[in-house]
C-alpha cells in the first residue's frame, strides 16, 4: 500500500527522524487554523497518490492565513490526474538552502535491498537517472546485514554530500532504514531532504510503500488504509476477495492470479471486436476455493452495476469443478431474481465433466458453459455488447 | 531426466501436521512422490499416514535421507522454518506459503545464498512436478504426463492451464516459480536448467507483470538458449499501480508492463502467444 505524503511524514514523526512541523488537514478552515499555529509562511501541498502534483497546480506557498485561506480553496476538491483532493497537509515553508534525495527501496532484480542518493534532489529522480546517473549513487544493501553508521557514509560518500552535512544526513540514513525495517515498508523515499540555511537537515517530502503482507506484524497499518475506496472494493475486502474494480462491461470470477489476469486480457482483444468492451473487474478466488467463496464471488459481481455480462473462468487444480459449479448455482440462488445478467462459464480440470453436468441440469437460462477460454470470453464480449447497446 | 526433482528424491513436509500440510501431503503421495517425512516442531514421534513427524529439519533428514523439503508453515514462522532447512543443508527447500512479508523472504533469501547449500523455490508458488517421478508442493498430479517440454511459470493455475494445453505432448519437468517481487528461483534458473536438461526438447515461459525477470529472462534467451521458447505473459490490461492478485504483479510507472516483456521477449527470437491456447498452438507447431 502507499501511503499519503501526510502519512508518511507521521511514520518519519513516529521514529524521530526531522521533518517540517504540520499537519494535514480536510477543510479550508483548519488548513487556516493549522497556518496561524505554525506561524509564518506554509506551503499547502494537495494529498493524492499520484505524482505530478506541483505541475497540476495542487503544491502553493502561503504567506499568511488570507493566503491559506485561498490557496487551500483552491486546492481542496481540485482533480488530479483522476484523484480528487480531499485533504491537504499545511507545512512550515522551510527555508531551503540545497535540496536533495535519499531512498531506500526492494530491489527485485537482486533481490536485496537498495540505497539511492544524490545531492541534486526535488526533482523527478527518474530524470536525474537519466539525465545525470553519475549523480544518483546507487548501493547494494543486504537484507541481513542492513544499513548502521558505516554502511550510511559509505552512502553518503558515494552520493558526493558536502562534507559539514555529512554525518547528519547519515545519522538520517540509519533512522530511515529502521523505518524500511521496523515498519516493513518496500520504499522509503524522501524528496528532497532539505539543508536550512541555518544548516539543519530535514524531510520535506516523504513517500512511502508498506507490504500487505505484514499486516499480521503491524496492527497500526490498518489505519493507513483509504477510506475513500471503491465501495464494491470495500465490501469485496470484508469477504476476503481478491478483488480490483476496472472501468468495463464484464465481471470477471476466476482462479489463481495469473489466471484471471489472463482472463482479463483475453476478454479485452475478445471485446475489440465488440466495440470495446472491456473486463470490469479483476477477481481471484483463489486456488483452494470452496462453494461458499464461489457464492460470495459471484455475488459481489454480479451486484456490480457497471456489469454486463459474467464470466466465470475456473481450472480446478486444487479446487475441484463440481464444488465451483454448485457454488455458482448457490449464488444464483442466494440472489434469487435479482439476477438478471448472463453468465458464461468455462470449466476445466478437475472433475470437471461432473461440474459441467451440475451446470447442465440445472437448466438455469442465465448459464451458457463453454469448452474454451478463448471462445467464452468471445461469447461473453458478444452479450455484453448485446445488453449494453440495449440500453 | 528432469530438474532438480527425479524419482530419487525424497521429500520431507515442514508443517505437514496442519491442514494444509496434512491434505497436500496425501496428494503427493497418492501421486507417487516419495513422502519419508514431516516436521513440527515438538510434535517428534507422532504419524501422518504412516509418515513420522520430527522436531526440526537435521533430524528428518538424518533420520530418512530426506533431500527435498515443502514448507507449508504459515507466513509468520516461515522465515525460520526455511532458515532452519537451510542450516540442515537440504538441497532443495520449496516454499509454497502464500503471505511471507517480502523482508522476511529477503532475509531467508540471503541467509540461503550465504550458507550456498540450498536452492529456494517461491515462496508463493504451486512447487515443482516431474510428471512419472516426483511432485513437490500442491500442483495436481493427474493433469499431463511424462514428456519432453520444460515448463517456468510464476503463476499456479496458467501453469496447471498450460499443463492441459499439452498434456498430449507431456513435460519433462513444470516449475511453478511464484508471484511475489522477490523469489529464490528465477525463469533464468529454469530456463538454464531445461537448457541443460537432455530430457527437455523445448520449453515454454510464463510470465506476467511486475518487475523486469521477463525482460532480464529474455536477455539469457539470447545468450544461452539454444533450444526453443516459447512464451505468454498475463496482466496486459491491468492498471497501474494496481496490485494483481501476486504480491509482485504490479505495474509501477512504465515498469514491469506486459507489453514491455512481450517486446524483449519477441526480440529475442521467443514466440510469444496472444492467450495461453494461442501459446500452446506455437508449442505444436514446434513439435510437430
Amino acid at each position: 500500500m502507499d501511503l499519503y505524503e501526510y502519512q508518511a511524514k507521521q511514520l518519519f514523526g513516529k521514529h524521530q527522524l526531522p521533518i517540517t512541523s504540520g499537519d494535514v488537514c480536510e477543510t479550508v478552515d483548519q488548513a487556516v487554523a493549522m497556518a496561524e499555529s505554525i506561524g509564518g509562511p506554509v506551503v499547502v501541498k494537495a494529498q493524492v497518490k499520484t505524482g505530478g502534483r506541483g505541475k497540476a497546480g495542487g503544491v502553493k506557498l502561503a504567506k499568511n492565513s488570507e493566503e491559506t485561506r485561498e490557496v487551500a480553496t483552491a486546492i481542496l476538491g481540485m482533480d488530479i490526474k483522476g484523484h480528487t483532493v480531499h485533504k491537504v497537509l499545511v507545512a512550515d515553508a522551510a527555508d531551503i538552502a540545497e535540496e536533495y534525495y535519499v531512498s531506500f527501496l526492494l530491489d527485485r532484480a537482486n533481490r536485496c535491498f537498495l540505497a539511492m542518493a544524490s545531492v541534486e534532489g526535488g526533482v523527478e529522480i527518474e530524470e536525474v537517472a537519466v539525465n545525470n546517473p553519475d549523480a544518483l549513487a546507487k548501493i547494494r544493501v543486504d537484507a541481513l546485514e542492513g544499513v548502521g553508521p558505516e554502511k550510511a557514509r559509505e552512502i553518503v560518500e558515494a552520493a558526493k554530500f558536502p562534507e559539514a552535512i555529512r554525518s547528519q544526513v547519515a545519522d538520517i540514513l540509519v533512522t530511515l532504514w529502521e523505518i524500511t525495517v521496523r515498519e516493513d515498508a518496500t520504499l522509503v523515499e524522501v524528496n528532497p531532504l532539505v539543508l536550512t540555511p541555518t544548516g539543519e537537515v530535514l524531510a520535506l517530502d516523504g513517500k512511502v510503500t508498506i507490504d500487505d503482507n505484514a499486516a499480521f506484524r503491524q496492527p497500526g497499518h490498518a489505519d493507513f488504509a483509504d477510506s475513500a475506496i471503491d465501495p464494491i472494493e470495500a465490501r469485496a475486502k470484508s469477504l476476503h476477495l481478491n478483488y480490483v474494480k476496472l472501468d468495463g462491461d464484464v465481471g470477471i470470477v476466476g482462479n489463481g492470479a495469473g489466471l484471471v489476469m489472463s482472463t482479463l486480457d483475453v476478454v479485452a482483444y475478445a471485446g475489440e471486436e465488440f466495440g470495446g468492451i472491456k473486463p470490469a473487474n479483476f477477481l481471484d478466488i483463489g486456488g483452494g476455493a470452496s462453494a461458499e467463496v464461489m457464492a460470495n464471488g459471484l455475488d459481489i459481481v454480479l451486484n456490480d452495476p457497471d456489469v454486463q455480462a459474467v464470466f466465470v473462468n475456473i481450472f480446478g487444480g486444487i479446487t475441484a469443478c463440481d464444488a465451483v459449479a454448485n457454488g455458482i448455482l448457490q449464488a444464483i440462488e442466494q440472489l434469487g431474481d435479482s439476477v438478471t445478467k448472463p453468465i458464461v462459464c468455462r470449466i476445466d480440470g478437475n472433475n470437471a465433466p461432473e461440474g459441467r453436468k451440475i451446470l447442465q441440469d440445472s437448466n438455469h437460462e442465465l448459464i451458457e458453459l463453454v469448452d474454451t477460454m478463448d471462445a467464452a470470453a468471445r461469447r461473453v464480449a458478444e452479450l455484453a455488447a448485446a445488453r449494453k447497446g440495449a440500453k | 531426466m528432469s530438474i532438480w526433482l527425479n524419482s530419487d528424491s525424497k521429500i520431507l513436509v515442514q508443517g505437514m501436521t496442519g491442514s494444509e500440510g496434512t491434505k497436500h501431503t496425501r496428494r503427493m503421495v497418492a501421486s507417487g512422490a516419495k513422502v519419508v517425512a514431516g516436521v513440527t516442531p515438538g510434535k517428534a514421534g507422532q504419524e501422518v499416514d504412516g509418515i513420522p513427524v520430527y522436531n526440526n529439519v537435521a533430524d528428518a533428514m538424518a533420520a530418512t535421507g530426506a533431500n527435498v523439503s515443502v514448507v507449508f508453515v504459515p507466513p509468520k514462522f516461515a522465515k525460520a522454518a526455511v532458515e532452519e532447512a537451510v542450516d540442515a543443508k537440504i538441497p532443495l527447500c520449496v516454499v509454497i506459503t502464500e503471505g511471507i512479508p517480502v523482508h522476511d523472504t529477503a532475509q531467508f533469501f540471503q541467509y540461503a545464498v550465504n550458507a550456498g547449500t540450498t536452492r529456494i523455490i517461491g515462496p508463493n508458488c504451486p512447487g515443482i512436478i516431474s510428471p512419472g517421478q516426483s511432485n513437490a508442493g500442491i500442483i495436481p498430479a493427474d493433469i499431463t504426463q511424462p514428456g519432453r517440454i520444460g515448463l517456468v511459470s510464476k503463476s499456479g493455475t496458467l501453469t496447471y492451464q498450460m499443463m492441459y494445453e499439452l498434456r498430449d505432448f507431456g513435460f519433462s519437468t513444470c516449475v511453478g516459480i511464484g508471484g511475489d517481487p522477490i523469489i529464490g528461483t528465477t525463469h533464468i534458473d529454469a530456463l538454464e536448467a531445461f537448457q541443460n536438461d537432455p530430457d527437455t526438447d523445448a520449453i515454454v515461459m510464463i510470465g506476467e507483470i511486475g518487475g523486469d525477470a521477463e525482460e532480464r529472462a529474455a536477455a539469457f534467451i539470447k545468450e544461452h538458449v539454444t533450444k526453443p521458447v516459447v512464451g505468454y505473459v498475463a496482466g496486459f490490461t491491468a492498471p497501474e499501480g494496481k496490485t494483481m492478485g501476486h504480491a509482485g504483479a504490479i505495474v509501477s510507472g512504465s515498469s514491469g508492463t506486459a507489453a514491455a516483456k512481450q517486446e524483449a521477449l519477441e526480440a529475442a527470437g521467443v514466440k510469444v502467444g496472444r492467450t495461453p491456447s494461442a501459446t500452446a498452438a506455437l508449442m505444436r507447431e514446434i513439435l510437430s
